[in-house]
Parts: C-alpha cells; sequence; structure tokens
C-alpha cells in the first residue's frame, strides 16, 4: 500500500497548531513513515498531490471560501485542524460586531480599500464537508497524531464524548468553581487533559462544546456557585460565538 | 533577444503567514519589486472591545503561535499598567524566565528549521534529516528544551495559561526549577555546536548592506532588553518612553498589503534580533558575546541577513542569563503569592521583545476593567517597509543573475527578518489622548 499523501493548508488563524506538529520533534518521523507530507508552507517548500488535506484556520474572506472548495475537491480526505477551523475559535469573536465598524475600528480610514475585505468568520465546516475533526487552541498533538495514524491505517478515529471535567477529576485538580471562577469545563470536550484547570486557570471552552451537554447539571452549578447564564455566556464568547454567520 | 525577468513568488514558504514577491525587469530595467502581504486580517483591536481584562490575555494569545508568551506579556503589562498594579519581584523574575523560553523557542525554530535548509541547500528540513542528521538531531534537542522550558512556566508550550494581571496563577515548583536549569546546562554545549555549524555557513550568507534605522528595548539599568526598559534607536540618542511608542512607530497604510508599515526617522526602520544586537551588544553576558566574536560581529550590523546570527547569540544570551535568575530563584525559595487585583479604570501601555522585535500593545480599561479600545503594532509591521527597502536596494544589484538566484536571495532576505504575518495585520488608527 502507498503511503497517503498529506497536505497542510492555513487560513486566518495563529499558525500555533501547525507549530504544534512541529513541536512533534522525532514523532514527525515516524508519522512521516506512514504518511508523506507533500505540501506544507510554514515548513516546507515542496508542492504536490495529495489524499488527505488538514485545514488550519476560519474562513473569512470570499477569495478564502474559493480556496477551500477548491482544496476540498482535490482532496479524499479533509480535516479540521484546531479551534479557528473546527469551531471558528477566537475569530468568531468578531462576528459579535457589526463588520464594518470592525472594519473602521481596525483600518479607519482605509477600511474601503479593496484589499482589506473581509466578511464574518465562518468554521471550515460551514463552507465544505469535513470528515475529521482535531479541535482544541492549541491542538492536544497526541490526538493528531492518533487520528493520522487511524487514517493511516484506514481506521476511523474516535475523539472523546466526555466532558473536560472528568478528565479534571482524573488530575485530582480542586473544581475551578471553588475558586469562584465561571469554568466551561462541564460542557466542554474533553481530550486536552485538562490543561487549563491543571495550570490553575478555569476552561475556557476551546474545544467545543461535548456533543450532549448535561444543560441541566450546568445550570444547577451555576446556581450552586450563585453565578448565572449571562456569566457564563460571556465566558463561552472566546471559544463559541455565534456558530452562524450573521450577516454574510 | 531581450532578457525579462519575472518573479511572482505567491505565499512565500518557511515564514510564519502569508507573503507574496514581485519582480518584473526586461532588459536590466527593473519595472518592478514588490514585497505584499496579502494576510487575511482577524481584526483582534476589535474583537477585545468589551472584553473583561480577565480575558484579554487569552484572546490576544491568539494572534500568534510563535510568540504567544510575547502577546500574553506584552497585554498583561499593559493591563497591569492600566490599573495601576505592581508585581512582585518573584512574578518579574518568572515572567522573564517565560518570556526567554520563548526566544529561544523561536530562534531555534527559525534558524534551524526555516532557514538552514537555504544554507545547506535543501527545499526543507525534511531532506536535511538524511544530508545532515547530526545537525537536526542538535536542532531537535534544542527545541525540545525550549519547548519544555516553556511549558514548565506557562503550563503549555503554546498559549501561556499560568500568566494572569498581577502575576501567576500557579509558579514553577522548585523540584521543577532545578530540572530546568539542568536542561539549560546541557543546552549550552548544544548552542555552541549549533553556532559552530552557523559559523562554518556563515559564508553562504550574503554580502549586501543597506544601512538603516534600528529600534529595539534599551535598559540603562537591567539585562540585555527583551522585557523592561525604553524605547532606542541607532538613529537616536535619546530614550522614549514605552508610553510614547505611537510617537516612534507612524504606521500608514500600503496599498501592496493588508498589514500597516511603519517609519521613525528614515523611510523605514527594522526590528528583530539584529536591532537589539546593535543597541544592546554592551549587555551581552560573557559566553553570549564570546559566541559574537566567533562571528567576529560588532555592533553598527547593516547586513539584514545576519539577523540569524544574531538569534543565534541571543539564544546563548537567554540561557546563560536563565542560570542566573534560576539560582536566585532557587536561593530565595518560591513564594506562594495570591492574586489579588481590583478593576480600575485607566489606559495603559505593555512593550516587551517578541522575538522578531519590538512589540507593543495598549488598552483603555473601563471601571469594570473592560477593554474600551486597544491597539497592537507588531515587529513584522515594523519591519514591512525596511523590507520593501532593502529589496529595492538588492534587485538592482543581483538583476543580471539567474531569476531562480534571485527569488532565492528575495526569499532569503524575507526568511531573515523572521517575519510573523498572521501577527502583523492588526492594527488600530484610533487616536489616543
Amino acid at each position: 500500500m502507498s503511503k497517503p499523501k498529506v497536505a497542510i493548508f492555513d487560513f486566518a488563524c495563529c499558525e500555533g497548531c501547525q507549530l504544534q506538529i512541529v513541536n512533534m520533534e522525532e514523532e514527525i518521523l515516524d508519522l512521516i513513515s506512514i504518511v508523506e507530507p507533500v505540501e506544507w508552507r510554514e515548513a516546507m517548500s515542496e508542492k504536490g498531490e495529495y489524499d488527505i488535506a488538514i485545514i488550519e484556520g476560519s474562513i473569512t474572506r470570499m477569495e478564502d471560501e474559493e480556496r477551500i472548495k477548491e482544496i476540498r475537491n482535490n482532496a479524499k480526505i479533509l480535516i479540521a485542524l484546531g479551534a479557528c477551523a473546527v469551531i471558528g475559535g477566537v475569530n468568531k469573536i468578531k462576528n459579535n460586531f457589526d463588520l464594518d465598524d470592525v472594519k473602521k475600528c481596525v483600518y479607519g480610514e482605509s477600511a474601503n480599500m479593496p484589499h482589506l475585505d473581509t466578511y464574518m468568520t465562518k468554521a471550515v465546516g460551514e463552507v465544505v464537508k469535513v470528515d475529521f475533526v482535531v479541535p482544541g487552541c492549541p491542538i492536544n498533538i497526541k490526538e493528531f497524531a492518533y487520528i493520522i495514524r487511524c487514517l493511516a491505517l484506514g481506521k476511523t478515529p474516535e475523539i472523546p464524548t466526555h466532558s473536560v471535567c472528568v478528565e479534571c477529576k482524573l488530575k485530582e485538580n480542586v473544581c475551578r468553581f471553588e475558586y469562584n471562577e465561571i469554568c466551561l469545563g462541564p460542557i466542554t470536550r474533553a481530550g486536552c487533559g485538562a490543561v487549563c484547570p491543571t495550570g490553575e486557570s478555569w476552561c475556557y471552552g476551546c474545544r467545543g462544546f461535548v456533543d450532549n451537554p448535561n444543560v441541566n447539571a450546568a445550570k444547577d452549578i451555576m446556581e450552586q456557585y450563585g453565578k448565572t447564564i449571562e456569566d457564563l455566556k460571556e465566558r463561552m464568547l472566546l471559544f463559541n460565538s455565534k456558530q452562524e454567520p450573521t450577516n454574510v | 533577444m531581450s532578457k525579462v525577468i519575472d518573479i511572482n513568488v505567491h505565499h512565500v514558504t518557511r515564514v510564519e503567514g502569508h507573503g507574496n514577491i514581485a519582480v518584473k525587469a526586461s532588459d536590466g530595467t527593473i519595472e518592478k519589486v514588490e514585497w505584499q502581504v496579502p494576510e487575511a486580517p482577524r481584526f483582534f483591536e476589535a474583537m477585545v472591545r468589551g472584553r473583561s481584562f480577565e480575558d484579554i490575555q487569552s484572546i490576544v494569545s491568539r494572534i500568534c503561535g510563535i510568540c504567544s508568551v510575547s502577546h500574553s506579556l506584552a497585554a498583561i503589562k499593559a493591563i497591569e499598567d492600566a490599573m495601576n498594579v505592581q508585581v512582585s519581584e518573584q512574578s518579574d523574575k518568572v515572567r522573564l524566565l517565560m518570556h526567554y523560553s520563548e526566544q529561544m523557542q523561536s530562534h531555534i525554530l527559525h534558524v534551524g528549521y526555516l532557514v538552514a535548509p537555504d544554507l545547506l541547500g535543501q527545499k526543507s528540513v525534511v531532506p536535511l534529516v538524511a544530508s545532515h542528521p547530526d545537525v537536526v538531531k542538535n536542532i531537535i534537542a534544542l527545541h525540545r528544551i525550549a519547548n519544555q522550558w516553556t511549558e514548565d512556566i506557562a503550563g503549555r508550550i503554546t498559549h501561556p495559561i499560568t500568566i494572569k494581571p498581577g502575576g501567576f496563577s500557579k509558579f514553577p515548583s522548585e523540584n521543577k526549577l532545578r530540572e530546568l536549569k539542568a536542561e539549560l546546562e546541557g543546552a549550552v554545549p548544544r548552542l555552541k555546536s549549533l553556532a559552530e555549524v552557523v559559523l562554518s555557513l556563515a559564508d553562504k550568507l550574503p554580502g549586501f548592506i543597506r544601512e538603516t534605522e534600528y529600534i529595539s528595548l534599551v535598559d540603562s539599568v537591567g539585562p540585555y532588553a527583551f522585557y523592561h526598559g525604553n524605547i532606542g534607536s541607532t538613529d537616536f540618542k535619546d530614550v522614549i518612553p514605552v508610553q510614547k511608542f505611537e510617537d516612534v512607530v507612524n504606521e500608514y497604510v500600503s496599498s501592496q498589503s493588508t498589514a500597516k508599515w511603519a517609519k521613525w526617522h528614515r523611510e523605514s526602520y527594522a526590528v528583530g534580533a539584529l536591532a537589539r544586537f546593535n543597541l544592546n551588544y554592551d549587555k551581552l553576558l560573557p559566553l553570549a558575546k564570546s559566541v559574537a566574536d566567533s562571528f567576529g560581529l560588532k555592533p553598527g550590523i547593516f547586513n539584514p541577513y545576519l539577523n540569524n546570527v544574531a538569534q543565534v547569540i541571543e539564544c546563548v544570551q537567554v540561557v546563560e542569563h536563565s542560570l542566573q535568575l534560576i539560582d536566585e530563584l532557587l536561593t530565595s525559595g518560591i513564594k506562594p503569592e495570591k492574586l489579588n487585583v481590583e478593576p480600575r479604570e485607566g489606559n495603559g501601555v505593555g512593550c516587551v521583545e517578541a522575538p522578531r522585535g519590538i512589540l507593543f500593545h495598549r488598552y483603555e480599561l473601563d471601571k469594570k476593567g473592560n477593554c474600551v479600545k486597544a491597539n497592537m503594532v507588531i515587529p513584522t509591521n515594523q519591519n514591512h517597509a525596511n523590507i520593501q527597502k532593502d529589496f529595492e536596494s538588492l534587485v538592482p544589484q543581483i538583476i543580471d543573475r539567474d531569476p531562480k538566484e534571485i527569488e532565492l536571495l528575495l526569499e532569503m532576505l524575507v526568511r531573515s527578518y523572521d517575519p510573523c504575518i498572521s501577527c502583523s495585520t492588526h492594527y488600530l488608527d484610533v487616536k489616543f489622548v
């Protein structure tokens, strides 16, 4: 069996998820033994045809929408890499504002120059079909390696469907609500190893929500600690702002 | 037959973010030389409006995956400046340690993974594994040390968790610091070996020289400046307080770029490792100075390609100073601190040296500590005009060469600045009074 050819493409993002792939160091060499990287602008000058397209970043411009559609057409499998691609991430905070106001705030008098055009942020899955996701900001590199290994072996990867609280308990962390903080652990998809609460800070929900969040349990926790749903929503804005673009 | 040169590099590779190179010439007459930045803008200054001082760092860290520590530190310092929060000496030292880890992480990534292939005649680090295994193994080991270092202090490699307004949510344990010290001691011989490799390839770096203005932090009372200090320039004897950074950067919009350009005393200026080296040379610690000497490097360097050498020297500098800092922290012992920050109205500036140059954040906060206005001026923005001016000077000197060679020299020039383009596309036109 020939090795699947893999290409990595980036759209609007910080490129921190690609950096996590670089940070695999020697383990990249193991991955290269089962897949063949053919295009990766941040690290390589080579270009070529591909079977698996890995997409980092959100779609924020019409020209990018055309590009992602072309990539989708060329790829057998398309993977969304990181919060920006999977749920829109911090880029979607923009969707809470009027678009003209956003442009004017940043570019002032020059806001109408054609090359500065933008539209509401979309996750990759809002533009093309996504086959698999690697959630998180940044991604968990072990999860990424697992997903790539599964695909190289023709298996279907599965990511956690339970909440961050489960992993947090395993780490024996004290609950962040005990520190009077608003933590999104109860409704956020696990898989990060509860890295933020372990760093003694609240969860921002960067991995997106679990498939079936126990909303009533979350409400109970909020009530128990004297917090409101509004408090929760404020914190959710960071990575989980409006999931549908408001005006395209 | 007339010789026509038409170079269009769409999305330069092995740089962070998207940049294009366009050169057009016929019969030696240059019609167009352009460094273009088409990166999708992300509007961070607009997005942080209304967000709490507690959340700002976690948002702006996402401006850049490679310099997330620097953005975090600049934001936290600006918030503390706005709310008049003082931090302990312990927090200050641990922050500097965290900041140094990013300098090394970023410089090793840049010199080792992104630039070394050019010097060793390869397209990427992948074929280097076979052709130069020892070099690659050393780079990987150094990169791993730097990553672990950030993780030990920031809670993870990218997008710090533990840093908070007022100090830290969690300090590294004394045991962690001892482990880190051993790792950094092990990094010293590896860095020397890397410096030797770069020295042996130094003749591959083009001898291009163009005088320009260099700007970086300088600190008359502190160390080689990365974290504290004022704004210094090679064109200007005095220093400017960071609170007045808008007077220095003078941003303007160019039709070639989604990112703004900057100028101060000349039509462009440069920031980054070479700027810091030119302005902070006297503060280099002994080992770092000896590495600089081995390259024969003295302040007053105007060859942009030598930025990569300055990055190697800085890696030695940050490791050398960190070993001192760790000793100081272990001697005094890590003491728990309670974060106790009350929001208040204010306007503050935070300035640090990101690996690729001086970085400014300004926030205006309301009495609840929510952001009203934000402005960030990013190093790569400050370098764009200088890259363009370098192009305009370099291209006529090399226009007779093979187009492939011209293309490579221009790409290498862009890479030498270590541009971080996704950072550089955010700014604001608001005047603060």
